[in-house]
């Protein structure tokens, strides 16, 4: 029982990054039916900026409390990620905004080797450690249990619920979030109504990008590394929650991440147990793709999909 | 002697190879009250999206409220006054009704005058009001219809453009859609009309186009086209 709780604990805070991501795949995906394939890239660019401009500010103003230095930070990372999701529908993807969908999709496939790569130069190969700003990040006990918790994990937790939450606030209530709405049901109108679509759609990215950030720095911080190489698999995780959700559906977004930070965690956790241990838990990551591949056969429209169909 | 509002001369328009619009002149008068009207296919439907900026003409020009449109961004018509009412509707389906009105205002910044014309609309359309929070894409066609206008007369329109209003709707919902027309028209609004119901349409107006293959052939007013033999044969089913 207890193991099973601390792999709820675990896969809650995977899916909370994981839902952070996807978030960004799907708010592109709802208004330019294109899944950025980058968006893992520019998470990883996240984390390992995130991590440059710690070091900056631990070696400009060394003694600050853990916390204070994390998020001075981040928030110099999150712009600074902004922007990079902001050129990169600028340069790769406006040009191609009237191609054939197959055209803007290889794209993303070019614009995250390169960022990949550009990563590389900047940062090299080698991991690079997250600087140990927390002090002893020891596990709190849970409940009294047998079940453990850092101040990173749930830092994790509630800055993913808080964002979440203000992303879905805005989106529901105001102006801007209805305008992004409109524009995702049909742009055309929503042009019509005044609406500057490229706006909205530079908005999309640059939104998209800064919760891709925080995700990025809390998954380097829950790590206590990152490289250039974790984009990939993290992006393609967080694309499999958002398929999960419902892709285009911000709350899908949400519920698949969870869920499937919740099953690739449960399953890890008795996958050695369940194949005689055949299979151990660095075994985990086939749990996503088999959701991802259930889902596709089974309900390509995911949990909270839209009907495929509108009425006239 | 009241200037043209709208003024279009030799307008072209394509889609790749395919040419839709072949060179048609047009002129509508402060308040006037003009029909189109066509068979399926003329090319009333884009002569109307190239008016409201949602296609870039390949040739000719527009000239509107002394402006020359050809320079200037879609998401600029609305503020100009200029508004469509698309075929189809082409309401936010999964907004709600309210939202979709407040989508008319999106360009102005004064709340209160916003909320004062969504209440305007309720009470012209009073099934709209109670269904305010209702996904717009849960109505019914008619109900539709009314969005759609109502989100247009939010935007304080100088110049509608009106693109079959009346397309797929039971007769008693049309003559209540028309009456608003008429309303919204007594009002000093300057309309542009497209219709399938020929007869309707010139009705309402004060002169009419006739629209064949992407040519004007017939510019009259309502009464002599109402009037005229051809017309009356090919448009008004007589
Ligand atoms: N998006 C489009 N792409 C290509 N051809 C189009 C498109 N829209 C309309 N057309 C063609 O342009 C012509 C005029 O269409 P339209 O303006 O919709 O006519 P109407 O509104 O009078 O029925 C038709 O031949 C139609 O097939
Ligand atoms: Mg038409």
């Amino acid at each position: 029982m207890e193991t099973f709780i601390q792999q709820i604990v675990n896969g809650l805070v995977m899916g909370s990054m994981y839902a952070l991501i996807a978030l960004g795949y799907t708010m592109v995906y709802g208004i330019l039916s294109l899944i950025n394939f980058a968006h893992g890239e520019v998470v990883m660019i996240g984390a390992m900026v995130t991590i440059t401009c710690i070091n900056l500010v631990s070696s400009i103003a060394p003694g600050l409390p853990g916390s204070l230095v994390f998020t001075a930070g981040l928030l110099m990372a999150i712009p600074i990620t902004m922007v990079l999701g902001f050129s990169i529908e600028r340069i790769a993807y406006r040009p191609l905004r009237k191609a054939p969908r197959l055209t803007p999709l290889i794209t993303a496939i070019g614009v995250s080797i390169t960022l990949q790569q550009v990563a590389m130069l900047i940062w090299g190969r080698s991991p690079r450690s997250f600087p140990a700003i927390f002090g002893e990040d020891a596990p709190h006990k849970l409940f009294n249990l047998d079940v453990s918790i850092t101040n990173i994990q749930i830092t994790i937790i509630v800055l993913a619920i808080l964002l979440m939450a203000g992303l879905l606030i805005m989106v529901e209530k105001t102006k801007l979030g209805r305008a992004m709405r409109a524009t995702s049901q049909n742009p055309e109108v929503a042009g019509l109504m005044g609406v500057n679509i490229n706006t909205i759609i530079s908005m999309t990215f640059v939104l998209g990008s800064a919760l891709g950030a925080v995700a990025g720095a809390l998954y380097a911080a829950n790590y206590s590394r990152a490289d250039a190489y974790i984009g990939f698999m993290i992006g393609l995780k967080a694309f499999t929650a958002a398929v999960l959700g419902g892709i285009g559906n911000l709350a899908g977004a949400v519920l698949g991440g969870i869920a499937l930070g919740l099953i690739e965690s449960v399953g890890a956790g008795y996958i050695g147990p369940l194949t005689n241990g055949f299979l151990g838990s660095h075994y985990q990551d086939i749990f996503a793709f088999a959701v991802l591949i259930l889902v596709l056969v089974f309900r390509p429209s995911g949990l909270l999909g839209e009907r495929v169909a509108e009425r006239a | 002697m009241s200037t043209n509002l709208l003024e279009v001369k030799q307008l072209k328009v394509a889609y790749g190879g395919i040419h839709a619009v072949k060179g048609i002149d047009m002129h509508i008068k402060q308040g006037e009250l003009v029909a189109l009207i066509g068979a399926n296919g003329a090319g009333k439907t884009t002569t109307l999206k190239t008016l409201a900026g949602m296609i870039k003409p390949t040739e000719g020009s527009i000239v509107y409220d002394g402006a020359n449109m050809a320079q200037i961004p879609v998401y600029n018509y609305v503020e100009r006054g200029l508004a469509l009412v698309p075929e189809g509707r082409g309401i936010f389906s999964r907004l709600t009704v309210e939202e979709n009105l407040l989508m008319g205002g999106y360009r102005s910044n004064d709340k209160v005058q916003i909320m004062a014309d969504i209440e305007r609309v309720y009470g012209l359309f009073p099934r709209l009001k109670e269904r305010h929070k209702q996904l717009a894409g849960t109505l019914s066609g008619g109900e539709q219809q009314m969005v759609a206008i109502g989100r247009a007369m939010v935007s304080r329109p100088k110049l509608l453009l009106l693109d079959e209003p009346s397309m797929g709707l039971a007769p008693i919902i049309v003559q209540k859609i028309f009456e608003i027309i008429r309303m919204i028209a007594s009002e000093g609004v300057t309309m542009l009309l497209v219709e399938q119901n020929a007869k309707l349409a010139l009705q309402t107006c004060q002169r009419g186009y006739v629209m064949e293959s992407g040519k004007i052939t017939v510019a009259d007013s309502a009464e002599a086209l109402l009037s005229n033999e051809r017309v009356q044969q090919a448009y008004l089913g007589e």
